[in-house]
């Protein structure tokens, strides 16, 4: 397990000091400070982790929002944000001596401007509720995590969150236009707006993804883009990985953009089939869900051009919706896959990094090596157009031994995906999950370049400490200039 | 002309900055120089010429992803990615015949480091949504890394993405991995003639909001039209909207969107090797690359409001102007050698933000190049500078005034 900061006796003497002040600023049931309210705070989606705020307060405004911040500021209160509390990393597990500061009733929808194509909502907004509010005159926001119907957007800002279809329309990042933001020193500003780009410096590019270590979000805006006037899909099952991936490989190569391309091996395919019985083949190694969207006289043409890959590359079932109804049926295992290998284990560890597509032969392989070093089942799930892989760790925590094994073997995959020149984390975040895997991917100074960044934010280390970063520091220490290896053209100069 | 100190690789891109940083000695990193005149006027020491680190180091068209030595010119990148039948989806425009200088002289890295995104932009994404990684040296002298070589990756902060548009003021970069994207088959482009700059702005917003996949769209009132080769013999103010694609999609999705624009003018069309042509023309703004130095201004703004701003500045100034990005970007020139900054900011009034892209030396020193920032912004950029830079010596006041 990782280690959290250890809390502050100094301000746990203070805590009733510090309630009563929050109180003053958001009155009435809108600060929580007994036990019992505060439980289900004290974890995110990443249930392993639980830890009790010491206190929570669920402001209503970016004026109370501000003010939290202020006085936490001023009174060196270590704060956590949170949205909806699905993040898979803990990106929003409390600290015992922090702040929890729920976005939950920033809820509405602001504005919808069709003529710009443009939505104003505040981050507690659900990512489906933005699509709902729209859909009514065929548009929808692109990113589709598949925690959407719970997922706040403010929380896909924090995560720069993807979804199925982010290798043709983007992550998070690639549809944000602009947010209101509070910064810890209660100060509140806007980066972009309906227009784009910026002006200045791109704080959005490091706003989104920086998992609330760098302020409070308050607003945000998206763009919003018209369906596609139809989307169709096709189930293909392979005898290996191997051809499996060389089909992605080859459809990408071909020069088409699948609006969704997933890939799950047997272990997942079982599983789903048992539980929604969506018709998958149960005699291939690996099957590929391949969604074409767009105008039908395109779709129609690239359907039979995937097809034809497919079978070059040698694959043993191939099936094309002809409606809505089959295309979603292709989907319903693939979208149901976490839950049904909840349903044939008693614990899973769900992990999220990302490799070259080319090597997932390899990354296959050595994965099931790993398996059996540790006695663990595994499941994959793999967004196969972005390379992003979602192995499922089969555990049972009440076992002595067995949570330890899953986050050893977790551990072994991530290193394994940076060693074949992918990421730590595609999708969910590093958290607290990920912290201590980050050396494994960069070296001190490229740690010490962020860790300089989150200085410029938050110069005394108050917002969700403990998250993303394997040591803390002191922001004075991170000015520093450093020397190395002795190795100058001027090796006279003074150094410092 | 300054001293300049020519590295060869990344190692001597350190070593350089380390000893410039301990001689409080400021730099001006140059790749090929076509942006030199771009942005505001500084005072440096040094030139730190880049135009060492170049070429292609990875280039997996299956992975869609190309990785280049920071100085390496785009035209070797396009040459390579054309064999492939990709390209830069962001359509980096080439500032050269704007600023008088040749065409297709500018680097990857300069068109990073400017955030340079052509008519695509509002379908692909800005420059920045095709940053995967970056290896580059801060002001500190080190070498660091960030991001990766995959598209879906939130490993740490977006350091890749940040670096575009900061112009050389954050980190000098020397090696950069971008996502590529096959380039569409075929592309056609439906016209709509004689539209009043209100009325194009609702066609455009029609366009963009159908589901014909409208990939660029751009407005020209009939003086700024009369410039532009393809349109010269129309005689009328131009709405153009680009379809890209496969043949069979761009056939049908051009009947669609004629069906859906017919009523609001008369239309025309260019096919597809009129359309490249064309649209290449918008994206190096050749309405004002006749050769003349006068004052050009960049405003990016929300599309339903431009056209009111282009009249403000308009009947201040008497500019001459046309819109790119379904109204997002007016491009402006004025009428004289002045800037005329204040009818500038006024009629935009913070709805976005205006650059003045050229300008002779006087009048640069003379404006502010960017759009002044409030003082919570202005603070915080001043940090985040330091966080890199913090002994100023990488391209110090190119965008702000040395706080």
């Amino acid at each position: 397990m990782v280690a959290m900061p250890a809390p502050d006796k100094a301000v746990l003497d203070r805590r009733e000091k510090i309630v009563a002040a929050l109180r003053e600023i958001v009155p009435g049931e809108g600060v929580i400070a007994n036990d019992i309210a505060m439980r289900p705070y004290e974890s995110d989606g990443l249930t392993a982790y639980r830890q009790l705020p010491m206190v929570v307060v669920l402001p209503e405004t970016t004026a109370q929002v501000s003010k939290i911040l202020s006085y936490c500021y001023e009174n060196g209160i270590k704060v956590v944000p949170r949205g909806a509390g699905t993040s898979l990393s803990g990106g929003a597990l409390p600290l015992a001596d922090g702040v929890l500061l729920g976005l939950g009733k920033f809820n509405k929808v602001l504005e919808i401007d069709y003529a710009n194509r443009a939505v104003v909502a505040q981050p507690g907004v659900t990512n489906l509720g933005i699509t709902k509010a729209v859909e009514g005159k065929g548009f929808y926001y692109a990113p589709d995590p598949s925690s959407q119907i719970a997922c706040t957007i403010g929380g896909n800002v924090a995560e720069n969150s993807g979804g199925v279809h982010c290798l043709k329309y983007g992550l998070t990042t690639n549809n944000v236009l602009g947010v209101e933001m509070v910064l810890i020193t209660g100060e509140i500003v806007r980066f972009g707006g309906k227009h784009l780009d910026a002006e200045g410096y791109d704080f959005l590019s490091i706003i989104i993804g920086s998992e609330g270590l760098l302020g409070v979000v308050t607003e945000v805006t998206v763009r919003i883009l018209k369906k596609p006037e139809t989307a169709r899909a096709l189930l293909v099952g392979f005898p290996t990985s191997e051809a499996a991936g060389d089909c992605v490989a080859r459809i990408i190569g071909a020069g088409i953009i699948p609006g969704g391309m997933e890939m799950m091996d047997k272990p997942a395919i079982h599983a789903s089939e048992a539980f929604v019985k969506a018709g998958y083949p149960l005699d291939v190694e690996a099957l590929l869900i391949v969604e074409l969207d767009g105008p039908e006289a395109e779709v129609d043409h690239l359907i039979e051009r995937v097809s034809g890959i497919a079978k070059d590359c040698g694959s043993s079932t191939l099936r094309i919706s002809n409606n809505e109804e089959e295309r979603l049926k292709f989907w319903a295992g693939r979208k149901a896959a976490f839950p049904a290998v909840g349903r044939i284990s008693p614990d899973y560890y769900c992990m999220d990094g990302t490799i070259p597509r080319a090597k997932l032969p390899l990354v296959l392989s050595k994965m099931r090596e790993f398996s059996e070093k540790y006695g663990l089942l595994v499941a994959n799930v793999f967004h196969a157009g972005d390379g992003n892989l979602h192995p499922l760790i089969l555990y049972d925590a009440n076992k002595e031994g067995e949570l330890q094994r899953a986050e050893d073997f977790g551990n072994d995959i991530l290193r394994l995906c940076v060693e074949v020149g992918g990421v730590l984390t595609g999708e969910h975040g590093v958290g607290v999950e990920k912290r201590d895997l980050m050396p494994a991917m960069f070296n001190k100074i490229d740690l010490d370049q962020q860790l300089r960044v989150k200085c410029a934010f938050d110069d005394k280390g108050l917002l969700n400490p403990g998250k993303v970063f394997p040591e803390l520091h002191r922001c004075a220490e991170m000015g520093r200039m450093h020397v190395h290896g002795g190795k100058t053209a001027f090796p006279d100069l003074p150094r410092f | 002309m300054q001293d300049a100190i020519k590295p060869r690789d990344a190692n001597e891109v350190a070593e350089a900055i380390a000893s410039a940083a301990a001689n409080a000695k400021r730099l001006e990193l140059v790749g090929r120089g076509t942006k030199r005149e771009l942005g505001r006027s500084t005072q440096t020491d040094t030139t730190l010429d880049l135009s060492g680190l170049s070429g292609i180091t990875l280039y997996e068209p299956e992975e869609l992803v190309l990785s280049a030595r920071a100085a390496t010119p785009i035209s070797e990148i396009e040459k390579a990615l054309e064999a492939s039948k990709q390209e830069l989806a962001f359509e980096p425009m080439d500032y050269g015949p704007l600023l008088g200088k040749a065409p297709g002289e500018g680097t990857i890295g300069g068109a990073i480091a400017a955030g340079l995104s052509g008519p695509r932009r509002i379908k692909a994404g800005a420059a920045r949504d095709f940053m995967l990684g970056v290896s580059a040296v801060s002001g500190h002298g080190e070498v660091f890394k960030a991001g990766g070589r995959v598209v879906k990756n939130v490993t740490g902060y977006d350091l890749p993405r940040l670096l575009a548009g900061s112009w050389g003021t954050l980190a000098a970069m020397t090696d950069i991995t971008l996502k590529v994207l096959p380039r569409a088959e075929d592309c056609a482009t439906v016209l709509v003639l004689g539209l009043t700059d209100a009325r194009a702005s609702e066609v455009m917003s029609v366009a963009m909001g159908s589901s014909c996949e409208v990939s660029a769209a751009a407005h020209l009132p009939q003086l700024c039209a009369g410039k532009i080769q393809e349109l010269k013999l129309l005689g009328k103010a131009v709405t153009a909207l680009r379809l890209e694609g496969i043949s069979q999609s761009v056939a049908y999705r051009k009947m669609k969107l004629e069906e859906l624009l017919r009523s609001f003018g008369e239309l025309g069309a260019l096919d597809a090797s009129a359309s490249r042509a064309f649209w290449k023309n918008i994206r190096d703004v050749m309405p004002f690359s006749g050769g003349n130095a006068r004052p050009v201004w960049k405003i990016s703004t929300t599309p339903s409001l431009a056209p009111e701003i282009a009249a403000g500045i308009g009947a201040a100034t008497d500019a001459k102007y046309y819109y790119d990005w379904a109204g997002g970007l007016l491009w402006l020139e004025m009428p004289e050698d002045k800037p005329q900054e204040g009818a500038v900011r006024t009629a935009l009034a913070g709805r976005g933000h205006a650059t003045l892209i050229r300008a002779s030396a006087s009048a640069r020193a003379s404006a502010e190049v960017f759009e002044p920032l409030d003082p919570v912004r202005a603070a915080l950029s001043q940090r985040l500078k330091a966080s890199f830079d913090p002994k100023g010596v990488l391209n110090p006041g190119r965008i702000y005034p040395e706080g």
